[in-house]
């Protein structure tokens, strides 16, 4: 199936988790935020959460650092 | 207010401008803007909130000057290496405009002292190097309902978002807890193009003046992301959380964290 990833188009297999896209793109959890179409997952329902066809995402890094 | 004839001058390319005009150029001579460090992302601020005619800028930072700096906190240069950094900030700010006058706040932000510092401000400014900051900046700012633009940079890139409490998300709708402690890489750590500080500065710098002047369109709800290398920029809608801790319907952080005290403490 295919989803929209960070405004761009990707395919992944079907019955994919949130958890199992960040799993794939070997990001981890704990560094970022992740949006299902415009509504903010939470990290507890991660691994519950289905992504279907057609779902956007935006995986959103945290990012703390100013440089002072 | 009358302006003097050197205001008149300084001033006219803004005072030109339909959307800001005389009347635009008082409100920014009336501002209060308070700056979370003076590193980075507060040099470019600052130095263009000065050149505006901000009235009054605060400067929260109790470090010194270092070499390491001067790669891109061009509020400071080589002559001032060992001098507070707000100390130094003030020093360019008001050199550039005598309009202005910069406050001074020698201290590192805590549960303590961070509401009382930016009570008078209208506007503050997170461009700050750590998430136990970040985060207090960001709910002392809900608390308080002051406007707070907040940035972040990462080696090529950089983030931005306008919170203006009750009217629009907040940090925590989006990132909810603070990652654990050494999950997330500094800039120290992991090094910073300095220019890309420069670019999320002075973007920082246009929400400001556009809160003040109150127009166009802020970043409410939204978070922009800015990569360096594909010098791309994305826009990412941010909805307000209604389970958020601070600023949803049953908010359950209703004091102050200290988080480097408590992170470690659970250590």
């Amino acid at each position: 199936m295919n989803i929209t990833l960070n405004g761009e188009i990707k395919t992944v297999h079907d019955n994919i988790t949130v958890l199992g896209l960040l799993e794939l793109l070997q990001i981890q959890h704990q560094r970022v935020a992740v949006e299902l179409n415009e509504s903010i997952v939470k990290k507890d329902n991660y691994g519950s959460t289905a992504i279907k066809n057609g779902d956007i995402l935006e995986v959103v890094s945290f990012m703390g650092g100013g440089t002072v | 207010m009358d302006f003097t004839e050197d205001q008149i001058l300084r001033y006219s390319r803004h005072i030109l401008l339909p959307e800001v005009g005389g009347e635009g150029q008082e409100k920014i001579l009336n501002a209060r803007v308070v700056l979370v460090g003076a590193g980075g992302l507060g040099s470019p601020v600052g130095y263009y909130l000065a050149a505006a005619g901000v009235g009054t800028i605060g400067v929260i930072d109790n470090d010194r000057v270092e070499i390491s700096n001067l790669q891109r906190q061009i509020a400071h240069n080589t002559s001032r290496l060992g001098v507070l950094k707000a100390d130094s900030a003030k020093e360019t700010f008001e050199t550039l405009n005598h309009d202005v006058k910069v406050v001074t706040h020698i201290e590192r932000l805590t549960s303590a002292n961070i509401k009382n510092i930016i009570k008078d401000y209208d506007i503050v400014v997170d461009g700050s190097d750590n998430f136990p900051t970040r985060y207090l900046v960001n709910d002392a700012c809900v608390m308080l309902k002051k406007t707070l633009i907040s940035a972040a940079v990462f080696r090529f890139e950089g983030q931005l978002m306008s919170i203006f409490p009750g009217e629009g998300p907040c940090y925590r709708c989006l990132f909810e807890v603070p990652p654990p402690p050494g999950m997330v890489p500094s800039c120290q750590e992991a090094g910073i193009l300095g220019v890309v500080t420069g670019v999320i500065g002075t973007l920082q710098a246009t929400e400001v003046i556009k809160a003040i002047l109150g127009i166009g369109h802020p970043l409410k709800g939204k978070l922009l992301l800015w990569n360096a290398l594909d010098m791309s920029f994305r826009t990412v809608k941010v909805p307000r959380n209604k389970e958020c801790p601070v600023c949803g319907e049953h908010p359950t952080i209703t004091e102050l964290i200290d988080y480097e005290q408590f992170c470690s403490m659970s250590h």
